[in-house]
């Protein structure tokens, strides 16, 4: 198994004082609460950050933890001393009923064994901890519904009762029409907790991948549609392309920069809710390449009395 | 031997999603009562008129398991978990503007 520096997690001396390690608990704890903190392995990270506090907060573990010193570097292989708890005794075990299966192998090496016993005695079910995952999927996914693999870092239990970190794969679907933002809860498959069917649940988020082409409000699709000024002033039949494949829209004429037309089912759908494609119109001109090209453009301004400043004049 | 790969269907909270009281407690791992702060703490909000006729959005589901674990975690009182669940809607709405241009 792999030391781990409690010092180093809290980022606090080895001398501090209680009152020290309180605080930078605190404000660590703070930095990686999963519902508040910007860092990618918040979940893992901030349960590091709860054992290593459950050691140094109490002075008996943390005298315990500290003979080791310094020797040892954090993530070093490590295998405990003989009787290197000679002249301890753990009172208590101070677990909460959230925190079962949620310890690393070198914590329960440590501290583990007095719990162990308990569970043994009275055979006790403990209701393993709720775990919550966010997953980046491509919108066209949603779209169609898909199966996904998944890779979670969760603890598991053995068969000796001993609680490791695993990286546990999962084979997920994603139902069509699901929306970003939108959860996922699936029974029994967060931490395991101790006990038969005690897992606790998985909540997988949905976040979208940045699309060169689509953008997702909701359930609505959004794509920008560059026409010529010809398409807009005439009106034409044009191709769209959609997550479900391309259809064909036809500009009405008259048509202006900025004008949005709605295709109808073509956004995110279940089988009750429908969303849509918004198509919003973008006018691009064409260069001037030759002389005759440039007339055109000297005869539209002849024959066509226009002023798109008229607005902007006091 | 051929694998066949099981891919686990769970279930998924949409904007039809209704829970009860209970169901929402199971959810959140918390008593009746810890709902009824929160719902005096404007942090959720149920729709129907009794608590037997009450019904909890996906939305309402997510604040109040958000709720409990800022609680849990960081001992945050319920004032602050409202406070905080209102600064995280901000950001996140802030982040989405900023993507799009």
């Amino acid at each position: 198994m792999e030391y781990k520096d409690y010092y180093k997690i809290l980022d606090v001396s080895r001398d501090a004082t209680q009152d020290q390690i309180k605080q930078a608990y605190r404000k660590v704890a703070r930095k990686y609460h999963p519902d508040v903190s910007k860092e990618t392995n918040a979940e893992t990270k901030f349960k590091e950050i709860g054992e290593a506090y459950e050691v140094l907060k109490d002075p008996e573990k943390r005298a315990a933890y500290d003979k080791f010193g310094t020797n040892w570097q954090h993530g070093q292989d490590f295998e405990t001393p003989p009787n290197w708890d000679a002249g301890f005794e753990f009172s208590g075990t101070g677990y909460s009923a959230g925190d079962a299966g949620d310890f690393s192998d070198f914590f329960e090496a440590l501290f583990g064994h007095a719990r162990t016993e308990s569970r043994q005695d009275r055979n006790v079910r403990m209701r393993g901890s709720d775990q919550h995952a966010k997953i980046v999927i491509p919108i066209a996914d949603a779209y169609h519904g898909s199966r996904q693999t998944i890779t979670l870092s969760r603890p598991v239990v053995d068969t000796t009762g001993r609680v490791t970190t695993r990286p546990h794969i999962l084979h997920v679907t994603i139902p069509k029409g699901i929306v970003a933002g939108q959860r996922i809860r699936l029974e029994g498959q967060g931490s395991p907790g101790y006990g038969e069917n005690m897992g606790g649940d998985l909540y997988l988020e949905i976040s979208f991948q940045e699309d060169r082409l689509f953008h997702a409000e909701k359930r609505d699709i959004h794509l920008t549609l560059p026409i010529s000024p010809w398409e807009a002033a005439l009106g034409a039949k044009v191709t769209v392309p959609t997550l479900g494949g391309n259809v064909q829209l036809k500009i009405p004429p008259g048509s202006q920069a900025g004008k949005k037309l709605r295709l109808k089912g073509r956004g995110l759908c279940t089988a009750s809710l429908l969303g849509d494609q918004i198509v919003t119109l973008q006018i691009v001109v064409p260069e001037a390449q030759n002389e005759e090209q440039r007339a055109l453009y000297r005869t539209m301004a002849e024959k066509m009395a226009f002023n798109p400043r008229a607005g902007l004049e006091s | 031997m051929t694998e066949q790969t099981i891919y686990i269907q769970g279930v998924v909270f949409n904007e039809t999603t209704r829970c009860t009281l209970s169901d929402l407690c199971r959810l959140c791992n918390v008593n009746t009562e810890m709902i009824h702060q929160m719902i005096a703490e404007g942090i959720i909000s149920p729709e129907g008129q009794s608590e037997m006729e009450w019904r909890f959005t996906s939305l309402a589901i997510k604040r109040a398991q958000t709720t409990m674990r800022l609680h849990r975690d960081l001992e945050v009182n319920l004032p602050g978990c409202a406070l905080i669940l209102d600064l995280l809607d901000e950001l996140q709405e802030l982040r989405c503007l900023s993507r799009r241009r």
